[in-house]
């Protein structure tokens, strides 16, 4: 089952991905697919993260923007690493 | 085999519309009849009553959608015949005359002047009449397009985007371009992905109908009320749970139910019947899975397509109700709910396209009578929405 992916993700625009496995641990080199073009990517995750949580691919400041299906899903307020597990937490809705 | 020729085994009523179902509803006009309806539907099997908790000194659009709702949901066409029982004549007839107009049986009955235990034994004979006539309908060979199919998404999660929700907009990629009638709602719910949702309008008309629209709901009913940043309600704790973080996230997910393609060709008032022939049709609802289920079956729609990330267990007692998850834990703990897993698309190991075809093959079953999980399991959420305080 080598080729079941840990994290999907939507558009290649995205800084996010989505945890699609059960008892995701720590340190894990995920297989990344993007579902737009299924093209392949690596990358750690540095928490143990939930299914249907997401992980940055990318370092992110507080006051960026977290992209998700190429869209804009909300503003970062608690700086993020490449590879850190991103909830409410660290992400705010720009509505409401 | 070719999707334009597929058939469904439905019962063709009175005004033409094709049901799936073949109840004999006990609809109460208002909240002190539904002891008198449940009374009839514990006496004469084959019948089902619709309590819920509205139908007094209601008022202008209120009243409105109040008497939308229960006509709409007595000439729904999964509903064979129909009984209604009001405390008084005026407003009982209306509902009975509203239901009529399909050519469907129908009768009412009122409590004021009567009491309940004399009401409910002439309806009872009422019911029983009917059931021996609705028992007696066949079911005959239907396009499947003749099917009105809604959706509406219910404690998503990031699975409902990447997967079930996909899964539903393939079918209607797939069917709305052969003649079936479908619907989405769901207004606040759409905050985030607006821009998207107003760009799937058919015409410049309907894009500003659906703007004004959502505009109005986030103005009169969010802004007008709201304590917070929602942050505990839309979201949901459950959508949170399962990993969405925000409104737009989730939005964003919701709106992939449309599919790739189609436009919506008209915004729905809540209820309202769709009367621009077939297509996708945006309804104004509220994002509560009862609610937005409740307009849906009233507006005419016959079976309903939930996609669900955490495992909403929603049902309606008229309308079936098939979910739809392609998250592998719900799944596994959740199995008794869900009609249609999707899961294998977030292992790569079934296509959006393989999925949609799948639920196509489900809306086709469920057609012909098979019950869906949320029938087996007594699910039968009847909620009218309520637009303000009575007077």
């Amino acid at each position: 089952m080598a080729n079941i992916p840990h994290l999907l993700i939507h558009d290649r625009r995205d800084n996010v991905g989505v945890v699609v496995v059960e008892g995701l641990t720590a340190g894990t080199d995920m297989l990344c697919v993007v579902t737009e073009d299924n093209s392949e990517l690596r990358s750690r995750c540095n928490q143990d993260v939930p299914i249907g949580h997401k992980v940055a691919l990318k370092d992110l400041a507080v006051g960026d923007t977290v992209i998700k299906y190429g869209e804009d899903i909300g503003r970062v307020v608690a700086p993020i690493r490449k590879g850190d597990h991103v909830h409410t937490h660290n992400l705010k809705t720009k509505r409401w | 085999m070719n999707l334009k020729n597929r058939t469904i085994w439905g019962y063709r009523r009175e005004n033409g519309r094709v049901g799936v179902r073949n109840h004999v509803a006990i609809l109460p006009l208002d909240d002190i009849s539904n002891a008198a309806c449940e009374a009839v539907a514990a006496h004469i099997q084959g019948t089902i009553a619709l309590p819920h908790a509205y139908g007094r000194l209601q008022f202008g659009a209120d009243l409105d959608l109040h008497f939308r709702t229960m006509i709409g949901t007595g000439a729904n066409p999964n509903v064979a015949a129909c009984v209604v029982i009001g405390i008084e004549p005026g407003w009982t007839e209306k509902v009975v005359a509203g239901i009529a107009a399909t050519g469907k049986p129908v009768a009412g009955f009122w409590i004021e002047g009567n009491g309940d235990i004399a009401t409910v034994a002439a309806a009872s004979r009422k019911a029983k009449e009917f059931v021996h006539w609705a028992s007696e309908q066949v079911r005959v060979e239907c396009p499947l397009t003749d099917v009105w199919v809604a959706a509406k998404c219910g404690e998503s999660d990031t699975t409902t985007g990447l997967a079930s929700c996909p899964t539903v907009g393939n079918m209607y990629d797939k069917l709305v371009p052969l003649g079936l009638y479908g619907c989405f709602g769901e207004t606040s719910e759409l905050t985030g992905a607006e821009h998207l949702a107003a760009a799937r309008a058919a015409t410049p008309e309907i894009r500003e109908k659906f703007m004004k629209t959502w505009t109005a709901y986030q103005r009169d009913v969010i802004e007008a009320h709201k304590t917070s940043d929602l942050s505990d309600s839309q979201p949901t704790k459950g959508n949170i749970a399962g990993g969405l973080t925000t409104i737009e996230e989730k939005a964003l997910g919701n709106l992939e139910k449309i599919g790739k393609k189609v436009k919506y060709i008209d915004v729905l008032e809540p209820a309202e019947h769709p009367a621009r022939g077939a297509g996708l049709y945006f309804m104004d609802t509220s994002s509560a899975a009862a609610e937005c289920c409740t307009l849906q079956a009233a507006a005419g729609y016959v079976v309903h397509i939930f996609p669900t990330g955490q495992g909403n267990v929603i049902g309606n007692p008229i309308m079936p109700v098939i979910k739809v998850t392609g998250n592998p834990r719900t799944v596994r703990l959740m199995s008794e709910h869900i009609d249609v897993d999707v899961s294998g698309i977030v292992r790569r190991e079934l296509t959006i396209d393989q999925a949609g075809d799948l639920l196509i093959d489900t809306i086709v079953r469920t057609a012909n009578g098979r019950y869906t999980s949320a029938e087996a399991l007594g699910h039968r959420e009847f909620v009218m929405t309520k637009l303000y305080r009575s007077a």
